[in-house]
């Protein structure tokens, strides 16, 4: 159960960790200053939460890691976010289309982790679903202003949806160990999540007038660490930098 | 600076942005943003603002459907140049309070 | 300062701009819908955009750090201060929109090259010690100027001064607090942080702008309350507040010719290089082009996200129009 617990929490704190790390990347580039300044939040926001998930795995771990460590000293190959975090923003469609895709499953699974029988987890869940629940609901609008608003925002918010669609399944994935924690009341099975997200999904990209596309493959490998994207490494490279290159500095 | 010329101005509309927060107190003039429509502008207002504290309330209006006083009593030297107060964000004080919200 | 070298006009005259000037010595507050002298509203203009601009495009030099922050803690403090960057820019566009000009016209005069920002933003970021002299030094020397500047003329501009000196209280502490740990660290890290002090100081000092002792921008701009202090009174200022605190990190201000002189107990300082300065001014500082592209590319890249948001806009409202139309 330990491994599981473990696992399950690096999932958490991975995909928050990643995903914050991307948003951030926006900082001082975004369309307009008010979109800057709410991209940060939601950056800080799943920076935060990373802190509590990461360091609850340490404290789970417990080999004398700190969540610094989890999140500096691991290779990629021992990350466990889901491809679709890791992907490059691409334009500021293709960055709210995930975030939104994220935000749909994530509150989602939230909403069932506020009742873990595990308090620790359901005190991180109840704290950062007052945050998410605000994500999900400022990306949906922009989602649905982009996709509904001119011609060429909504051909983006197409092109968006259509090239990310296949990286949500992986959230979606369930597996052995998810099946342990479900067992002792601590998590949800992720596949159970896929009905209110997709309701949501449907609502949302309804309203944005985009189609969703019928294929029903999903890319996997994140959140099993089996094969990660590429692109994983270039992150960690810059991310890892200062404490790869100055080991065992304080700063 | 791509289609600036050929595109018709597009600037999101100027909202001024009023909060109540948590001790009962009546909405006061915080500042101001830019923002498509009164919808955003409450999710702006959240995120500039408020840094999205929990139960506050907020009002948002548009600049330009103010409609303020003139700085009368004072003298023909004050003439008002503007009979609204569009493009006037800051006019109202900005409450002391407002940074522990 | 994070407005430098700003012209300042008076081309009125009269008994309007007399009275103009009684209100302005009994501290008055000049709001929006006052009357102004022309010269007035275009210096604010100038000086109230210039410092916004400034914010914004000092996202930049500290944004290149957020994806290399060496700790979540680092990153978490260092995002929200870039983060507080551009809320402060915000603030002031908006003081200056209530002098009758729109973000998105001040918006094209800095990206075309037309309206200037701060010369500090020019120099680059080159190690995770910058990201604390820049907190230390640079923000320290702007708190120098923007804390007076929350008692100047103009009400709207007071107001986000006000606002914004709140905010920043901990956007120096942070910087020095980088120091500290870079001083008490590694050989490795105390050759960062003074090789950080080494290249951010003289670039501090500039911020002030040339000595304007003479000036008869600066002395409209006094007379006025949109300038509090003289631009040496804020240098000494700051150069004497901040050796003290290059002494407790260990660090060596990089100036031969620094003492402290035991009668006026002020320090004696080396002036910097002012070529350099208008070099920068110029376009021609280590970071000019790249600042400028960065913004470009931002506003350009963003143009279909502004338009395509409105236009949703537009819709929604013409439909909630036309079901009103429709129940009646």
């Amino acid at each position: 159960m330990g491994d599981h617990l473990f696992e399950f929490l690096l999932r958490q704190g991975d995909n928050t960790l990643i995903l914050s790390h991307r948003i951030s990347e926006w900082c001082g580039h975004a369309p307009i200053i008010e979109e800057d300044i709410a991209l940060a939040n939601i950056a800080l926001d799943l920076l935060g939460q990373t802190q509590m998930w990461l360091g609850l795995a340490a404290e789970v771990e417990g080999a004398g890691r700190s969540a610094d460590d989890l999140a500096m000293l691991r290779d990629a190959w021992d990350f466990r976010n889901s491809i679709l975090v890791e992907r490059p923003n691409g334009d500021f469609g293709q960055t709210m289309m995930r975030q939104f895709l994220f935000d749909a499953y994530h509150v989602e699974l939230l909403n069932r982790l506020v009742s873990s029988a595990d308090e620790r987890i359901a005190a991180i869940a109840a704290k950062s679903l007052k945050e998410v629940e605000y994500h999900v609901e400022r990306s949906a609008s922009i989602v649905i202003a982009l996709g509904d608003g001119s011609e060429e925002s909504h051909a983006r918010m197409q092109a968006a949806l259509d090239d990310q669609w296949t990286f949500a399944g992986e959230l979606f994935e369930t597996d052995a160990g998810d099946h342990a924690l479900n067992d002792a009341g601590i998590a949800p099975l992720p596949s159970e999540l896929r009905a209110g997200f997709n309701a949501r999904a449907t609502a949302v990209l309804g309203d944005a007038t985009l189609i969703i596309p019928e294929t029903t493959f999903a890319h996997s490998g994140g959140r099993s660490g089996k094969r990660h994207s590429e692109h994983l490494g270039h992150l960690l490279t810059q991310m890892q930098w200062l404490q790869r290159a100055y080991p065992g500095a304080t700063w | 600076m791509s289609d600036q010329n050929t595109s018709p101005r597009t600037e999101w509309p100027l909202w001024e942005i009023f909060i109540r927060g948590q001790h009962g107190m009546s909405h006061r003039h915080v500042g101001s943003l830019h923002a498509p429509d009164a919808e955003m502008a409450i999710k702006n207002a959240r995120d500039v603002y408020t840094r999205r504290n929990e139960g506050v309330s907020i009002w948002v209006v548009e600049a330009e459907k103010i409609t303020a006083s003139s700085p009368s009593d004072k003298g023909p030297m004050y003439e008002p140049s503007q009979s609204k107060v569009y493009r006037h964000p800051t006019f109202f004080d900005i409450p002391d309070d407002v940074g522990a919200m | 300062m994070y407005a430098q070298m700003v012209k300042s006009e008076n081309t009125d005259n009269g008994p309007e701009l007399d009275a103009f000037q009684v209100r302005i010595d009994a501290g008055e507050k000049i709001e929006p819908k006052d009357w102004m002298p022309a010269g007035y509203r275009k210096t604010l203009i100038r000086q109230i955009s210039q410092h916004a601009h400034s914010e914004i495009v000092g996202q930049l030099p500290e944004g290149n750090w957020i994806t290399r922050a060496p700790t979540l803690e680092r990153k978490a403090i260092l995002l929200a201060k870039v983060q507080d960057e551009a809320g402060h820019g915000l603030y002031l566009y908006c003081a200056a929109e209530t002098l009758g000009v729109s973000r998105d016209e001040l918006t094209e005069m800095l990206l075309d090259g037309r309206m200037k920002y701060s010369s500090i933003f020019n120099y680059p970021t080159l190690t995770w010690a910058d990201i604390g002299a820049i907190g230390w030094l640079v923000d320290g020397a702007a708190i120098m100027n923007q804390v007076p500047l929350q008692r100047t003329s103009y009400g709207p501009y007071a107001r986000a001064m006000v606002r914004i000196c709140k905010e920043e209280s901990f956007h120096q502490r942070q910087g020095y607090d980088i120091m500290m740990k870079m001083a008490q660290g590694s050989d490795a890290q105390k050759r960062m942080a003074q090789d950080a002090l080494n290249r951010y100081w003289y670039p501090s000092l500039m911020m002030f702008g040339p000595s304007d002792k003479e000036s008869v921008h600066s002395a409209q701009s006094m007379k006025w309350r949109i300038k509090i202090n003289s631009n040496d009174e804020l240098r000494q200022k700051f150069v004497d507040q901040t050796v003290p605190q290059a002494e407790y990190l260990g660090l060596t201000v990089p100036d031969d010719n620094l003492r402290l002189n035991p009668e006026t107990g002020h320090y004696e300082f080396s002036e910097p290089d002012w070529s350099e300065f208008f070099e920068v001014l110029n376009g021609n500082g280590p970071c000019n082009k790249e600042r400028l592209e960065a913004r470009n590319k931002a506003w350009d890249d963003g143009q279909w996200v502004r338009d395509g948001m409105m236009a949703h806009a537009r819709k929604k409202a013409a439909r909630a129009a036309a079901s009103q139309v429709a129940a009646e």
